[in-house]
């Protein structure tokens, strides 16, 4: 157990007032079912009743296996039922777990930038963004303002594309089938754009520490202004087909509600605490990348039930297009790259830089010890984080309602299992 | 348009129907009893219901024979299945079939069939001739008459019965959705 | 024996009930066919269709167009393997599809498709018409049993006492519809005494009251006829487990539906009885309040000049889809590659124009008129449940079973009582 090898490095001491001196371990020598961690966690299943009959007793206890049309990915949800009623819910997750957070600590900082955008695959620019902004933080360095106003611009599209898979894959949750065509299709122009600009339209890889690497191909601008007249009639199309619908209503409204102070304590971010009425947007509270240039305001709702979450998300999308707007009018010139030095070995030291992603907020722990590769990457999934409040949301409630609920989070399993 | 008669149109192979439909009817009645697994009874009684409606239907009642489909085959039976499904039905394998006293139980089956002889024979004044006439005015009209006319009363009060019938199963199943 | 076929064709009334076994047997030959080939058409266009309105193509490769596509997965379906489940009892697993397919096929024996089109007239028409349909709850709580597992159990049940709370709003539906054949008057608010005012359960019956009272049934009373139109339309949706009632057998729920354990041709006989099913209840509204095989304003637009136009209808649309046919070929590629279908497309459009050419010789366009009419009607109805489908959410079941008891079952006695009195009192 020596200092320098792979995978035993010591960690540097960085005192702050937060550092524990003396942590005590997490005991693992007991494995008593009563008093065990994992035997607590789960003990509100009764998992250890004698084998009843489905047809005697009144609970039963079934899996939303890994493998579900309506689980966005591989997630195992357990559900503990009364007939139809939800008594609780156990998520069991890990099935996509790849590690990535130790793989950080092989890479260099710019190669492990790659590495972030399969994380959450589905708005790969915004982990990116945060990614380079939190290594950026740590070398002390600012990227240009024309760098900084193409990071917002894409990072914009990036939500609208998001929220538009959402919509797709939450409306075929509840059975409307025709709006996840439309949006794919919509979200086409905007992968359509990524692919001119960087290459790639899932994975992007657009930005690096220091700015961006690719100037704006010829157009860009005409693009993305083209695609600001194409979207607002889109989406005025979806809320057509879903805003007012009655059966849309009452399958949304007052389903999955989670009160303002439940949200604060769980600590979910993103939509799901603004619909809950509470305003809280990083892009505005600690704003980063040219956010303070522009102007737009923060939706929230007023119940925190999944129609609110639909209409926030909605506006949201409105509001993105305003962005774009603003900035696609008024790009700086410049150049796209800060002085980065070639090798890039940061000052020990830790940080913590996080972005309102599309899904919550974002968050980068990195702790540098001096050398060319970080020594903890730790990533702050907001999908990981809003997946604690499914179990507080679906108490309750019907089977059905698990997977509006489900579908109303966000979840992208890429990035809760990391 | 009404069902009326025409003396020219007689009823087809009225004979052959009326043994093929009477001995479907006996047959099912058979298996409802020795079928071990209730959901066969189940099925075997639907099909002597609805060869039950192919009787009325030679006995010129039309409209019995449409409400015993709807009511009696595809409701009530549903029902009974229903219980059946819901119920745990491997106890009721493992029953005997026939239990021990048989005797007793065919003392009890040959008086009740000694009964039904001597109401054929006593009764058979009554059907001089022991062929269904079609009627004048038709089946459902007579039975709307008879119903809302002479037979008011006891319409009305089954009407409460059945009503008293679902408050009390809604009432049972209330707690729970 | 040649005198016993011939003499029927002279008569005027249904097979039925002219005791003709002979005709009688090639009726149902013809309404058979008719409708296999209708749900194997339904088949098509709800896949075309549903895929336009997703902004997407649909099947086009198997046939031009995917027209073959229905036959295609036909043929896949039959030579599938026939799993049965473990512990299944293998009777009643056999026995659950025929007996909601013989349910669906039964009913067609009363549908009218003209005055004397019918296979028969049967007194009690339109009450047997209900009660066989209600005879494949049956088979689909059968299903669910007998695939011996718990998912298909339970949408089962679910999908059974869904289709029998709709039953009651039909039910009183239809009744409010048959109250009106026993109306005196002429037209939507029939004052005055016209008609015989008998009423009548017969399908014929029906839409002869219809004639004579010189109005459809939909707009009678106007609007409590339309509103139990609407009951009924509704209630047929969520009859036939269609979206947005479809929740029983949705692949994103939990409870796989009643039909998960079925492979092969024993799935195919569930979607032909569902289809089968759909149609049958749509010809059961457009008899009841759409006037059956009647042209549009026949009342209105009386004449010979008029009938003559509406006349022309049934060969106008066959030349129609021909015209489609032919702009379909005009625009498919040019590559080589694309000849079979090219040639298939075009020979399809011959085959419709030369069927439209053929209504329009005057012997045939009498006798067509009214079987056009009633089946156009019901292929209204079949685009429309393919648009539902496409267009709404689904219901969670326990939405499902309070619109059906607590919002279109007052709403039908209401109409039910209106009816009664406004029929005494006008």
């Amino acid at each position: 157990m020596g200092a320098g090898q792979p995978g035993n490095r010591e960690r540097p001491i960085i005192m702050t007032d937060r550092t524990i001196t003396d942590p005590k371990p997490i005991d693992t020598t007991t494995s008593d079912p009563k008093t065990s961690d994992s035997a607590r966690f789960l003990s509100h299943l009764e998992l250890d009743q004698p084998d009843k009959t489905f047809l005697d007793s009144n609970e039963l206890v079934i899996n939303m296996g890994p493998q579900h049309p309506a689980t966005h990915g591989v997630l195992r949800v357990i559900l503990k039922l009364d007939g139809e009623k939800v008594l609780g819910t156990e998520c069991v997750i890990g099935y996509l777990h790849r590690g990535v957070e130790k793989i950080a600590e092989n890479r260099t900082y710019t190669m492990f930038n790659p590495y972030v955008d399969r994380m959450d695959y589905v708005a790969a620019v915004s982990n990116g963004l945060g990614y380079c902004e939190a290594v950026e933080k740590l070398l002390n360095i600012e990227a240009p303002p024309r760098a900084k106003y193409i990071r917002v611009i894409l990072t914009e599209l990036n939500r609208m594309a998001s929220h538009q898979l959402w919509l797709g894959t939450h409306a075929l949750d509840i059975g409307a089938m025709t709006p996840l065509f439309y949006t794919f299709r919509d979200r086409e122009e905007i992968l359509k754009i990524f692919e001119k600009y960087c290459g790639a339209r899932l994975t992007t890889h657009a930005f690096r520490i220091g700015g961006c690497q690719y100037e704006t191909y010829e157009g860009f601008e005409r693009d993305v202004t083209k695609f600001l007249d194409f979207a607002p009639p889109k989406i005025d199309e979806y809320e057509e087909l879903l805003t007012t619908n009655r059966i849309w209503l009452e399958r949304t409204k007052n389903v999955g509600v989670i009160s303002r102070a439940d949200a604060i304590a769980l600590g979910v971010t993103g939509p799901v605490l603004r619909a809950s009425g509470v305003k809280w947007d990083l892009r505005k509270a600690q704003p980063y990348a040219a956010y303070s240039d522009f102007d737009f305001e923060i939706p929230i709702g007023a119940n925190g039930d999944t129609y609110d979450r639909y209409t926030v998300r909605m506006e949201e999308m409105r509001q993105s297009l305003r962005i774009i707007r603003q900035a696609v009018e008024r790009i700086p010139e410049g150049p796209i790259m800060a002085k980065v030095p070639k090798v890039m070995k940061p000052p020990v030291g830790e940080v913590y830089h996080s972005i309102e992603a599309p899904k919550g907020e974002l968050g980068y722990f990195i702790v540098s010890d001096g050398s060319t590769q970080p020594y903890r990457v730790r990533v702050r999934p907001p999908s990981f984080v809003n997946l604690q409040a499914l179990d507080v949301m679906v108490r309750g409630a019907l089977v059905a309602d698990v997977i509006a609920v489900i579908g109303t989070l966000d979840i992208v399993l890429g990035e809760v299992d990391r | 348009m009404q069902q009326v008669v025409q003396p020219g149109m007689q009823p087809v192979a009225t004979t052959f129907f009326f043994y093929f439909l009477s001995g479907l009817t006996l047959l099912s009645g058979v298996f409802v009893i020795i079928r071990k697994n209730p959901v066969h009874s189940a099925l075997a009684l639907i099909f002597g219901l609805l060869a039950q409606a192919g009787l009325y239907l030679m006995l010129y009642a039309p409209f019995v024979a449409g409400v015993q489909i709807i009511l009696y085959a595809g409701g009530i039976m549903v029902l009974f299945l229903f219980v059946i499904m819901l119920v745990n039905i491997e106890r009721s394998q493992r029953e005997e079939q026939f239990n021990k006293q048989w005797v007793v139980g065919l003392l009890a089956a040959v008086a009740l069939g000694a009964l039904f002889v001597v109401v054929y024979v006593k009764g058979k004044a009554l059907f001089p001739y022991r062929i269904a006439q079609p009627i004048e005015s038709s089946n459902t009209q007579q039975i709307g008459v008879m119903l809302y006319g002479q037979y008011m009363f006891a319409f009305e009060i089954a009407s409460l019965l059945l009503l008293v019938a679902i408050i009390g199963a809604v009432v049972m199943a209330k707690k729970r959705i | 024996m040649l005198d016993y076929i011939t003499s029927y064709l002279s008569s005027n009334t249904t097979p039925g009930q002219a005791g003709n076994v002979f005709w009688a047997l090639v009726y149902i030959m013809i309404v058979f066919g008719g409708v296999s080939v209708a749900v194997m058409a339904m088949n098509w266009l709800e896949r075309k269709a549903l895929a336009h309105f997703q902004i997407r193509l649909g099947p086009m490769r198997v046939g031009p167009h995917g027209l073959l596509q229905p036959i295609a997965d036909a043929i896949k379906l039959m030579t599938k393997e026939d799993i049965i489940p473990a512990e299944a009892d293998k009777f009643v697993f056999w026995i659950a599809p025929l007996i909601i397919l013989c349910a669906s096929f039964a009913v067609y024996i009363v549908v009218p498709f003209g005055p004397t089109h019918a296979i028969t007239d049967l007194n009690i028409g339109i009450l047997f018409m209900l009660g066989v349909s209600s005879l494949s709850v049956l088979g689909v709580v059968m299903a669910g049993w007998a695939s011996n597992s718990h998912y298909p159990l339970i949408g089962a049940l679910r999908s059974s006492a869904q289709m029998v709370s709709y039953e009651v709003a039909m039910g009183m539906a239809v009744v409010s519809a048959v109250l009106m054949t026993s109306l005196h008057g002429i037209g939507p608010y029939g004052v005055g005494v016209g008609t015989s005012g008998t009423g009548t359960l017969s399908m014929i019956g029906i839409v002869q009251a219809q004639q004579e009272q010189h109005v459809w049934f939909l707009f009678k009373f106007f609007p409590l006829g339309f509103i139990a139109f609407g009951i009924f339309a509704i209630a047929m949706v969520a009859e036939t487990n269609r979206a947005p009632f479809d929740l029983p057998e949705a692949e994103s729920e939990l409870t796989a539906g009643f039909h998960t354990e079925y492979s092969g041709l024993r799935w195919s006989l569930f979607m032909l009885g569902e289809y089968a099913a759909m149609i049958a209840v749509s010809s059961i509204a457009v008899t009841l309040w759409l006037g059956g095989w009647f042209r549009p304003f026949p009342n209105t637009l009386t004449g010979d000049t008029w009938d003559l136009v509406f006349s022309l209808f049934p060969g106008l649309t066959f030349l129609a889809l021909a015209a489609i046919a032919f702009v379909g070929v005009r625009r498919m590629p040019k590559h080589p590659y694309f000849r079979v279908q090219t040639i298939g497309l075009a020979g399809f459009g011959a085959v419709l124009g030369l069927i439209g050419l053929i209504l329009f010789v005057p012997p045939v366009r009498d006798r067509i008129q009214d079987i056009f009419w009633f089946v156009a009607k019901v292929a209204g109805f079949m685009y429309l449940y393919i648009w539902y489908r496409a267009t709404f959410p689904r219901y969670r079941f326990d939405q499902l079973m309070k619109v059906g008891w607590k919002v279109l079952l007052p709403i039908g006695i209401g109409v039910l009582i209106l009816t009664a009195i406004l029929g005494v009192v006008l």
